[in-house]
């Protein structure tokens, strides 16, 4: 059997951060990838990408790694919406001015995909999905047939993404997986303000575990406020429900959260 | 020639639009039947225009599970107005175990049955139901301007009813005017609010000059059109007939656009139309220069 722990979704929540890196050895793994976004959202952004870099988890670069390491002008993320662009820009700006040289070229240079075999099934680990890394794979707009093709496309038995910000995990008819791991920089707009990641099992059967991890979630608000960072960002954090970024959330999903 | 003139140029000059995947099968369940006659119409539909029929319940399911295997990611019911269709419910209740689905509607023929009945659909399912209320202005003066006196109030009400029942209507809004795009959906969002929408959520399109719409603001300038585009310049470009088709009881169309277009009709069956389409039609213009999608997202 392999054990494999997955997290994605950083957003700069570096407290969050290492109380999952704590409980990673706890629930017991082989290997650890980060699936991308280290930025965005919460303070002091090199925080979390010194913690990563000094255990040597190996990153994935996601959408917003991409846009801070080769210093664009956005996130990267495609809002409209007026509101949810104001925000998203806000917390944009602040990391890239916060975020050093040294680790904007090791952003740049951070891969978009890994494949792994183990224990005889193929994995492919993605920011978004496969095909691309700002896609959104919500769990209610993925039908099995849109999976099963992205599988097959892919030559893969287990595909691993974040992105969305919400964990999901389906088990495809064909036996294969698809796994979103959620985030760690924000809640899962559930009313809990908890950190969560994934624990995959390999052997015969693949097994998927959500933890939920919690942390110092007052800490963090409280170094938001400091830095000035958006009273909106501050009460998901103290919550855990989300207040902005929400435009392209489908309804199923909208309507569990509160805004 | 005379600018309004469009040339006769060879296929050769246009860019081709490959279909990379079938994410979004649209299908036009009411035909062109519609209870309303907007002066912008794309498809030209109306009370009395029967040129694409509704489709069959048993029609729209040989399509979808045609399109399954594909790999297909959602559905888009359109019409006409979809809510005219007499088992439009039904069909929902066929297709959303299937894939997320999403109805796009004038928002004037909402009832209290009906909503609970969408309600209990998307609540009991593990896909996403959503429902799209089309707004014109945001005011009634305009709104009406375009689909009839007293309708900018019967879609409002429409909206309301719907976040009553917690569907979340997504509210597709045409830029029909000048304005700044962020001041736009700015005065939107602020006009939902104000009407007692609490939980807004605004889709933006462009007019295209189809259909009726040719009628009010002329059509395409020979200017207007990708003819000498290389296919290099569009390969970066997500336009939405690279990811979808479209189907009405009359066939395979290449996008929910063009079912009325010469050329927009790609064959009778899903396979006949899995080819390149050759992007030489005004509303490709509108497509490629906007970067819109008729998509959710």
């Amino acid at each position: 059997m392999i054990r494999l722990a997955a997290f994605g979704g950083v957003y700069s929540n570096h407290l969050a951060l290492r109380a999952v890196l704590d409980d990673i050895p706890r629930r017991g793994a082989d290997l650890t990838w980060c699936l991308g976004d280290l930025g965005g959202f919460g303070p002091h952004p090199d925080r979390s990408a010194e913690t990563l870099r000094e255990c040597g988890i190996p990153m994935l670069r996601g959408n917003y790694d991409d846009s801070i390491g080769n210093d664009r002008a956005d996130c990267g993320c495609g809002y409209t919406d007026p509101r949810d662009n104001h925000f998203a820009q806000i917390s944009y700006d602040y990391t890239a001015a916060r975020t050093s040289p040294d680790h904007k070229a090791w952003m740049r240079d951070l891969p978009t995909h890994r494949r792994l075999e183990l224990d005889g099934r193929r994995l492919l680990l993605c920011h978004g999905s496969p095909r691309r890394m700002n896609e959104f794979l919500w769990d209610s707009v993925c039908p099995d047939a849109f999976l099963e093709w992205l599988c097959r496309s892919f030559m893969v038995d287990v595909i691993l993404c974040t992105h969305t910000g919400l964990h999901w995990h389906r088990p495809l008819p064909s036996g294969r997986h698809v796994v979103n791991a959620g985030a760690i920089g924000r809640p899962a707009n559930d009313g809990r303000p908890a950190a969560w990641y994934v624990a995959l099992e390999l052997d015969q059967d693949v097994r998927v575990e959500f933890r939920a991890v919690p942390y110092d979630h007052d800490q963090l608000a409280r170094e938001m406020e400091a830095e000035e960072l958006p009273p909106e960002f501050v009460e998901t954090v103290r919550t855990g429900w989300w207040t902005t970024c929400l435009e392209n959330m489908p309804a199923k999903e909208r309507r569990a959260g509160r805004f | 020639m005379s600018l309004l003139q469009t040339p006769s140029l060879p296929a050769s000059r246009f860019p081709e639009q490959p279909l990379s995947h079938l994410d979004a099968l649209w299908i036009q369940v009411a035909g062109t039947l519609c209870n309303l006659a907007c002066t912008h119409c794309f498809v030209t539909s109306g009370p009395s225009n029967a040129r694409h029929p509704m489709m069959s319940r048993d029609e729209i399911r040989q399509r979808i599970r045609e399109a399954l295997p594909l790999g297909l990611k959602e559905i888009y019911f359109t019409g006409g107005e979809p809510f005219l269709h007499p088992e439009m419910v039904e069909i929902l209740e066929d297709s959303m175990p299937q894939a997320p689905c999403t109805v796009l509607t004038n928002g004037t023929l909402f009832t209290a049955r009906r909503l609970e009945r969408l309600r209990a659909l998307s609540e009991g399912s593990r896909h996403s139901l959503e429902i799209r209320v089309s707004l014109d202005g945001y005011r009634a003066e305009d709104h009406d301007a375009f689909r009839g006196p007293g309708m900018f109030t019967r879609a409002i009400q429409g909206l309301i009813q719907c976040e009553a029942y917690e569907l979340l209507p997504i509210v597709t809004v045409t830029q029909n005017t000048d304005e700044d795009p962020v001041a736009f959906r700015e005065r939107y969002i602020a006009m939902l609010r104000d009407a007692g929408i609490q939980r807004p959520r605004l889709k933006v399109l462009p007019m295209f000059r189809l259909g009726r719409e040719v009628a009010r603001s002329g059509p395409y300038r020979p200017v207007e059109s990708l003819a000498g585009v290389s296919a290099a310049e569009i390969e970066g470009v997500r336009l939405q007939c690279g990811t979808c088709r479209a189907v009405t009881a009359k066939g395979v169309y290449v996008c929910p656009l063009l079912v009325e277009e010469s050329g927009g009709r790609m064959g009778d069956r899903f396979d006949q139309a899995l080819g390149p389409f050759t992007l030489r039609h005004g509303a490709c213009y509108t497509c490629y220069v906007t970067g819109m999608t008729c998509a959710n997202s």
